[in-house]
């Protein structure tokens, strides 16, 4: 069963063709390269002669000190131009052979095509592109989208599907304020604000399993519950007495020794709050525990054939209920960021639509954690791309690329990135 | 009931697109509501009567009287119940004040002015859940009802104020502009559906936010805000494209409602009369029975999302050319998720999805007097929607605090001494029929996909 599971979910292709016989060729991801390499193409043509673009990779308390590098933007756009092409070529080549390239192609090439994208907004205006700053905005953005993503996850894989993760991320961040206020202490918001979404998680499946009221409509309500909820408190309690219920509280950022020396990855990965530290040791540990424990095995048994799992002993519904409320305590952790982690005080609906981005990068990730993450961060740096190129000025909106979380998953979900498999009971409430 | 496995006479491609879990959870989800469409209006009553208890607990717990009488509670206990009682009497009544009839009033304009008000509210409300009442009758979760508003009512409103033309021409070319913005935004999402399978839950989400991130845009372009100012908010629409006032300056009710009117009973011509609507029920209760019917399940798929996106749309448009005649980045509010409740509220049905509407209606007409007189924010109004669809998608729960007998006649008691031993999650729901086609249909796509490898 766990190994039919892997590979469908990380199979890349869909099996659409004939079952005899060799797979079809797929240009499409050839083709998308070769788009993205002619815009790349375009950007090296449109920049201005003799310009020059300034990153600067510098942060305080390095190792050695990286001065402002300062690139003349047109060869170096040449210069990328080339090598998105060339890649591009290669993956044509690849289809054709129909071989699979690894994931370093899209890695690579999408790095490059950013590269290149960032010379050409940043040619001749008279500004630097703050590269760390820029990673570590991205970083950050993405924390509560993977704690998100991670909890939609586990409830998933057990078979109940979660759209109230926003609500779980919007209680967790206002329990976290709110406890972290009344002991004046930034660690007990953290303890709280698990707490907080693993009620909702557990109000969830009190509705979803127990009364097998439809999981989406269930999780749209809650939504809608924790929004009221966390508002009408915000509007009496927290702002009759700011001083007591609802002062700022901020995790304290731990730098890692010598790691977080190292420069441009040393201070965007090792100098972060514990909710960070805590973020990776969670990826890690579900990457392991899903595909490698009992606990794991029993999970994706009861999401994908319940009646199999329940045949050989195994309680589905309980443990739907205890996965359901486990995962809504992660979401309460990470809606702990909005407030204590950033140091900020409780708002109105802070969460602000993360959570539902946190389900696409779930989506997008096909139900895998590290996918996932990736996914999470391709979000979180998109959006920290945007606020960057807000700042300097550029000639393209902001709210493109704002968007482009969004317009991607649906590319994603309308079958271009790959057959997108769900777990096959996700949403399926089981009656013996 | 399952949806799955390759059919003879389909594309393969089309039906290994459409197998799976998400198109399982449609049929369930049609099935889910007609549940919902069979229980009983009591249950509705109670679930009214079990948010108002909820919202009362909020409403004290959030009052500083009676925080400060439950200090002293075992020494005068009923100090509590006195100061509880006016202040739930205050608020409740304000609340009804606002939203129904003002006895309080100078005039009896002014008393009857707050009917009118919950209309001007209810408009938007019911065209875009009339649009999500649709959906759900054919088996789609349309969460997208927010992003079709917006861009109903930018469509609406740009027409409304960059063209200059004759009254009656000018209103009826922005109403059209907000069908169709609205229908290309819901068709986005069913042509997807229709055509690659693509979860519309998903699809209608993304599409959200990408209308509030288009929206932004628009909004710091001149071409498009027409003021001349840096405030991301547009000129006001013509008079020549405003919906006529009903009932003269006093009232802010305009001729959206009667629009709303006649959307409830086209929906209903179209759902109970017409050949579409009879496409689009069965595509919702049984995709492969109608696909063998003959029925264009595709073409039906991306129709209902196209009808669904135009009525939000063209409630977008009421609520802009009717209420609002400016465009902000936040002009839809939360209308479109509201209008969720208020399809589920009213069982996805016609006149119930009105009734729902005007109720919503009014809880936001009174919320906003309440907030006015007492003192209690607003927001309580959404936990109050909420947790009146809960109970409503609930009823067993219902009847379980109420003490009321099962719907299927069964005594309760003997229920729940048969419950005991069992684990806590694997009770049986009140419609047996219903949970034994569950369990049927669980077990239906495990084997397809198993058939696939």
């Amino acid at each position: 069963m766990s190994q039919t599971v892997e590979t469908t979910a990380v199979r890349a292709e869909p099996s659409e063709g004939p079952s005899t016989g060799v797979r079809p060729i797929s240009w499409k991801y050839p083709i998308t390269y070769a788009i993205l390499a002619v815009l790349g193409l375009i950007f090296a043509l449109t920049n201005p002669a003799g310009a020059r673009t300034h990153f600067r990779f510098a942060s305080a308390g390095d190792f050695f000190e990286i001065p402002i590098i300062e690139l003349p933007s047109r060869p170096a756009g040449w210069v990328l131009a080339i090598v998105l092409l060339a890649l591009a070529v290669f993956a044509f080549r690849q289809a054709a052979r129909r071989a699979r390239t690894g994931l370093w192609l899209p890695l690579l090439f999408g790095i490059l095509f950013v590269l290149a994208f960032l010379v050409w907004a940043g040619a001749d205006r008279g500004a630097v592109i703050p590269l760390v700053t820029m990673l570590t905005g991205a970083l950050a953005l993405s924390v509560p989208l993977i704690f998100g993503a991670m909890c939609g996850l586990v409830g998933e894989r057990s078979g109940v599907i979660n759209i109230a993760i926003e609500a779980q991320l919007l209680a967790g961040a206002f329990l976290a304020a709110v406890a972290a206020s009344v002991f004046t202490n930034a660690y007990m918001g953290l303890l709280f604000s698990p707490l907080a979404g693993a009620m909702v998680g557990a109000v969830l499946v009190f509705f979803s399993v127990r009364y097998q009221v439809n999981q989406i409509i269930v999780g749209v309500v809650l939504n809608v519950l924790i929004i009221g909820l966390t508002g009408f408190l915000f509007s009496t309690a927290l702002s009759d007495n700011p001083g007591l219920w609802n002062t700022r509280q901020q995790l304290p950022e731990l730098p890692i020794p010598l790691l977080s020396q190292i420069p441009v990855l040393g201070p965007v990965l090792f100098d972060q709050t514990i909710l960070v530290y805590l973020m990776y040791v969670l990826v890690a540990v579900l990457n392991v525990f899903l595909f490698r424990s009992r606990w794991g095995l029993r999970t994706r048994a009861v999401g994908e054939h319940p009646k199999a799992a329940d045949t050989v002993g195994i309680k589905v519904n309980r443990m739907r209920v205890y996965n359901v409320i486990l995962a809504g305590g992660i979401a309460g952790l990470g809606g702990s960021f909005f407030t204590i982690g950033q140091g900020l005080a409780f708002g109105k609906e802070m969460s602000a639509g993360a959570g539902f981005i946190a389900l696409a990068a779930m989506i997008l990730g096909r139900w895998n954690p590290i996918g996932a993450v990736l996914a999470a961060l391709l979000f979180g740096f998109s959006t920290s791309l945007g606020n960057v190129l807000a700042a300097i000025g550029t000639p393209v909106p902001s709210e493109a690329l704002l968007m482009l979380p969004y317009v991607i998953t649906i590319f994603a979900v309308a079958g271009f990135v790959g057959r997108i498999r769900p777990p096959a009971a996700n949403g399926t409430p089981y009656v013996k | 009931m399952t949806d799955s496995g390759p059919q003879p006479g389909t594309s393969p491609a089309q039906t290994s697109k459409q197998e799976g879990p998400w198109a399982e959870a449609e049929g369930r989800l049609s099935r889910a509501l007609r549940d919902l469409s069979q229980t009983s209006w009591l249950v509705t009553v109670l679930s009214v009567v079990v948010a108002l208890v909820v919202g009362a607990v909020l409403i004290l717990g959030a009052n500083e009287e009676v925080q400060g009488s439950l200090s002293y509670f075992f020494a005068q206990p009923t100090d509590f119940l006195e100061t509880s009682f006016q202040v739930l009497r205050e608020a409740y009544s304000s609340l009804f004040r606002g939203a129904v009839f003002d006895w309080q009033a100078s005039s009896v304009e002014r008393a009857i002015r707050p009917l009118t008000e919950t209309m001007v509210y209810s408009v938007p409300l019911i065209l875009a859940g009339l649009g999500i009442a649709i959906g759900f009758r054919s088996g789609m979760l349309n969460i997208g009802g927010q992003g079709q508003i917006i861009l109903g009512a930018t469509s609406a409103g740009f027409l409304g104020y960059a063209l200059s033309l004759p009254a009656g021409l000018h209103v009826l070319l922005a109403l059209a502009g907000g069908i169709i913005g609205g229908a290309i935004w819901g068709g986005i999402a069913g042509v997807l559906k229709a055509r690659t399978g693509a979860n519309e839950v998903i699809v209608t989400i993304m599409l959200n936010n990408i209308a509030i991130y288009l929206l932004a845009w628009l909004l710091k372009q001149d071409w498009f805000k027409q003021t001349g100012s840096n405030q991301p908010l547009s000129s006001s629409v013509d008079e020549s494209a405003q919906l006529f006032s009903l009932l003269g300056s006093g009232f802010r009710i305009h001729a959206g409602f009667l629009i709303a009117i006649l959307a409830t009973v086209f929906v209903w011509w179209l759902l109970e009369r017409s050949t579409i609507g009879f496409e689009f029920r069965a595509i919702g209760e049984n995709p492969e029975a109608a696909r063998t019917a003959g029925i264009n399940v595709t073409k039906a798929t991306a129709l209902v999302l196209i009808v669904a996106g135009g009525l939000a749309g063209l409630g977008g448009a009421a609520h802009v050319l009717g209420t609002e005649y400016r465009i902000a980045g936040g002009i839809a509010g939360s209308l479109g998720f509201d209008a969720i409740t208020v399809a589920l509220l009213g069982r996805s049905k016609p006149l119930g999805t009105f009734l729902a509407g005007l109720l919503l209606g009014g809880l936001r007409a009174g919320g906003v007097l309440m907030q006015a007189q007492t003192g209690t924010p607003i927001d309580i109004v959404l936990v109050l929607q909420a947790v009146i669809v809960l109970m409503i998608a609930a009823p067993p729960l219902v009847r379980t605090i109420f003490f009321l007998p099962r719907a299927d006649g069964r005594p309760r008691l003997k229920k729940k001494h048969r419950r005991r031993p069992q684990a806590a999650g694997t009770d049986e729901s009140a419609s047996r029929e219903s949970t034994l086609a569950t369990a049927d249909s669980g077990s239906a796509p495990t084997t397809t996909q198993e058939a696939d490898k």
